[in-house]
């Protein structure tokens, strides 16, 4: 079995823009990677590149062993590809969308029902309705289905739960993880950093460039410093004291807390506990936490910029 | 085979659940035709004239009746001198002069030739060249049954436009001219804009990642349009015989193949439009600057060809329409058949071997 | 007098009934969370709201008039900023101010001033000739909300204004919402980060047209015996 997807140094130019540079990373045979970052951080050309949309201006990637340029005929035909924004068609009912894609692909939909009935006896009730009056979540659900109906080995899904709620989101990536189990290779986008814990493995990228390639564990275990959530009645306040302490490193805001990092670590709490005490604060609680990707991410972004 | 019988009948639904896409395909053919049928054509009624009868015999007095026996012409002023021709034009009425020179009978039963001038306002020069053709016309009936069948020297001659349509109807130069205009709005903006759409939606992006060759993608949005289309020609013919009284003088199989042709052309074109846009606006408004305009300066359609500076003549040559309406009116006023329009078919033929091959060749495999 | 108050607006698109009778207050100076998932009917309250879309029954008060008689005066008296950002890409980011703050019939001296001190604030002094397209995405939502707030409206609406931004850009957003609420302008913002709707005064959750939860989060979250907000909601949407 040839590796599902190798991309070795590719870099993409549009005009003066840099949308990748000298990206490398390899995904295994029934891993979910994930790709996360922001928009505009050249995820979907990465996409593109890999579903043979896109040709690459340097560099060399791999789909199953064929290549993305000289294959792409091949390529073609083993692929699923869900593109970033809603791709069906809108006029069309549930049931004729997927007939339509199951033929494209030379297949029908009973054939490889068993791959799509779990998610095919969610949007059934709905099987007359034309695609474009779905909810958001429903159409999600029926993309997906659109991208398995002919069995492919690797699947590519660029921002798959943009836009969609929090339920939706939660029931689709639990179907990720099913369809992993049965063997495909997926390559999913996210622009949520809390998705990331659903993959095996991550790579963050921004601006073109990735930042980071690991399991995100790891990821989170390799955050250096020292982390505190904060918090206390009037947070706007604390924001600002905090940012005007000055060895205060980072102070973002975390749900209901704030992440703050200091400049020399544990050496600096009992400084700032003095410096915070004549400003009053009702309801203070300052505990060590364990970093999350997030963190993570904006200290990886951080480095970059000084770099 | 599946794959592309599919792929039809997803566009059929498209254009089905679609109202918009509906009105324009079958609503607008009709709209138009009626429109330039009725509405915008260059019929004359009731044009005032003024008459200059210098001659004032028995001759003179038959042509000027002949003149306003019809519909087309009124008398608004009998002049006396010719120095009053410039002041009565000046005055705005009159659109154009008929100046009959003194001794008109004589001249004509004794030296065989007689003349007649005829002013017009050009300041409109299509409805002069119009006025003037009719009033040519009516002279030159008026001289026939002077002299009999017998060949005369002629003073007038008829217009060649006038030889096959001798009611003067515009009708029957305007029905070809709209069918054409359709064919070719319908099949080339209809397919540019349902390929530009698939590129909106992003639906493209999954049609290109999947199995399906390009030619393939092609047919299938084509084939369904070739369908409509030919529909839509079959309406407007039979809205010209039947509404409009156009005869069909050549082979009804001869027209249709040649509507079939020219659909092809069109929708050719179409495919060539989508392949340099990404927008269903940007589609529309290529096919309505690229074809539409073009079209209908440069075909013959409005414009005599023939009155146009010659780059622009050689220009009207590669427009497909113009060829086209040659053939319709070959077949329908002439009689013709095959044998007399093979050059504008093969022409048109190869027009849309060309388009069609240059699109399919020039279809992306990729984004960019 | 509430900045907003709403009393059993409904709207019916047909037999269709998108919000369905929803009641509540907005405070002065708070920044009010309004959630819920695709096709809940946020869209649809939020377009009643500013004067976009006239209700099918019930009534709504904001900035103290009436969204139905006097939707001009309403919408005189907001801001408002979309996902998809609603300044001119083609046009440099001074244009956009001052056509905007023209829109809202600023002075040219009020707007030249305000100008400098947006651009100050942003940090974009050097981009201020720039076209918008040029900037990057987390510049361009921020610019929108400054712009969106430039004609000091009491209320401020905000619909999924961080939706793809970076988590940097994210909070710089946020201090932006934060800094403006402290000055005293309301503000109502839909976002689908769980970790967002902690950061507001208030949160109201809706499900099916109809609104389920309304509270404080940490109030929410004791309420449905939850974690974090996210788990609020997800046993709000599931339970239906």
């Amino acid at each position: 079995m040839q590796t599902p997807i190798v991309v070795q140094e590719v870099h993409k130019n549009f005009g003066e823009v840099k949308a990748l540079r000298d990206i490398s990373f390899t995904v295994n045979e029934g891993e979910l990677f994930g790709l996360i970052g922001p928009d505009g951080a050249g995820k979907s050309t990465l996409f593109r590149i890999l579903t043979t949309l896109l040709l690459a201006d340097k560099g060399k990637a791999t789909v199953n062993g064929l290549d993305v340029v000289k294959d792409y005929k091949a390529i073609r035909k083993i692929v699923g590809y869900m593109p970033g924004r809603f791709s069906l068609y809108q006029d069309l009912t549930v049931q004729e969308n997927l007939d339509f894609f199951a033929t494209i692909f030379n297949t029908t939909v009973k054939e490889n029902y068993g791959l799509i009935e779990e998610i095919y006896v969610q949007i059934a009730p709905f099987k007359d309705r034309p695609a474009g009056k779905l909810s958001g979540g429903m159409k999600q659900k029926l993309a997906l289905c659109c991208a398995l109906v002919h069995k492919p080995t690797v699947l590519f899904l660029d921002e798959p739960t943009t836009g969609v709620d929090p339920v939706s989101r939660k029931e689709f990536w639990e179907m990720l993880q099913r369809l992993r189990q049965k063997g495909i290779a997926i390559l999913v986008s996210t622009p949520y950093m809390d998705e990331a814990i659903l993959c095996g493995r991550v790579a963050l990228i921004q601006n073109g460039a990735l930042l980071k390639i690991d399991t995100p564990q790891q990821i989170t275990r390799e955050f250096s410093k020292p982390l505190w959530a904060v918090k206390a009645k009037q947070m706007y306040r604390l924001i600002q004291d905090l940012r005007s302490f000055e060895d205060t490193d980072s102070c973002y805001a975390f749900g209901e807390y704030l992440h703050l990092t200091l400049k020399h670590g544990e050496a600096d709490v009992d400084k700032l506990r003095a410096y915070l005490q004549p400003k009053g604060h009702e309801q203070f609680d300052m505990v060590p936490i364990t970093a999350g990707i997030e963190d993570c991410f904006m200290e990886l972004m951080k480095s970059e910029k000084q770099q | 085979m599946r794959q592309f019988f599919v792929f039809a009948r997803k566009e059929f639904y498209h254009i089905f659940r679609d109202r918009r896409t509906l009105l324009i395909l079958f609503g607008m053919p009709i709209v138009q035709v009626i429109i330039f049928g009725f509405a915008i054509t260059n019929e004359i009624k009731n044009a005032d004239i003024a008459v200059l009868d210098q001659s004032k015999d028995h001759y003179s007095a038959r042509l000027i009746q002949k003149l306003t026996a019809g519909s087309y012409f009124r008398i608004d002023r009998n002049l006396q001198t010719p120095k009053t021709i410039e002041a009565a034009f000046r005055e705005g009425r009159i659109k154009m002069a008929v100046v009959i020179p003194p001794r008109f009978g004589q001249d004509f039963f004794h030296l065989r030739k007689a003349q007649v001038q005829l002013l017009a306002d050009a300041g409109d020069p299509n409805t002069a060249t119009t006025l003037v053709n009719y009033a040519r016309a009516i002279i030159g009936n008026y001289q026939q049954e002077l002299n009999g069948p017998a060949a005369l020297p002629l003073t007038i001659n008829t217009t060649v436009r006038m030889q096959y349509n001798p009611a003067l109807k515009s009708v029957f130069l305007f029905v070809p001219g709209v069918m054409t205009l359709i064919l070719l709005l319908v099949s080339a903006m209809m397919t540019s804009i349902t390929i530009a759409r698939e590129k909106e939606l992003g639906t493209m992006e999954i049609l290109l990642v999947s199995p399906l060759p390009p030619h393939l993608i092609v047919m299938g949005k084509v084939v369904p349009y070739i369908v409509l289309s030919f529909i839509n020609a079959l309406v407007i013919l039979a809205m010209g015989v039947w509404i409009f009284g156009m005869p069909v003088k050549g082979s009804v199989v001869l027209l249709l193949a040649e509507c079939v042709l020219f659909v092809l052309t069109s929708l050719g074109l179409g495919i060539l439009i989508s392949t340099v846009t990404d927008k269903q606006q940007t589609a529309m408004m290529a096919s309505m600057m690229g074809l539409l305009m073009p079209t209908v300066l440069l075909s013959g359609f409005i414009f005599p060809v023939e009155s146009m500076p010659k780059p622009l003549q050689w220009l009207s040559n590669i427009m497909p329409a113009k060829w086209f309406i040659i053939i319709l009116k070959d077949i329908m006023l002439k009689g013709s058949g095959l044998r007399e329009v093979w050059p504008q078919t093969l022409l048109l033929t190869g027009m849309t071997i060309f388009f069609i091959v240059l699109s399919i060749r020039k279809f992306k495999i990729r984004l960019s | 007098m509430q900045p907003i108050v709403t009393n059993a607006l409904t709207k019916k698109f047909g037999s269709f009934i998108a919000t369905n009778a929803i009641t509540f207050e907005v405070k002065q100076g708070e920044i009010f969370g309004f959630l819920g998932a695709n096709g809940a009917g946020k869209t649809t309250a939020m377009r009643m709201l500013c004067g976009l879309l006239r209700p099918s029954s019930g009534t709504a008060k904001v900035a103290g008039y009436d969204v139905y008689t006097q939707a001009d005066k309403v919408k005189q008296n907001i801001g408002y900023m979309s996902q998809r950002f609603s300044l001119y890409e083609d046009l440099k980011v001074k244009e956009n101010i001052r056509f905007y703050g023209g829109i809202y019939g600023l002075r040219n001296g009020e707007i030249k001033e305000k100008t400098e001190r947006l651009l100050q604030k942003l940090g974009m002094e050097a981009e201020a000739d720039q076209l918008v397209s040029a900037l990057p995405l987390g510049w361009k939502q921020k610019l929108a909300f400054s712009v969106a707030i430039l004609h000091d409206p009491s209320i401020v609406f905000l619909d999924e204004p961080t939706g793809g931004v970076d988590p940097v850009t994210r909070r710089q957003f946020w201090d932006l919402i934060y800094e403006a609420a402290n000055r005293g302008v309301t503000v109502f913002v839909t976002t689908h980060y769980m970790d967002e709707a902690e950061y507001c005064d208030r949160v109201s959750i809706m499900v099916d047209g109809r609104i389920q939860a309304l509270d404080t989060p940490r109030q929410l979250k004791a309420q449905f015996g939850a974690e974090s907000m996210d788990d609020v909601f997800l046993q709000l949407a599931r339970g239906k």
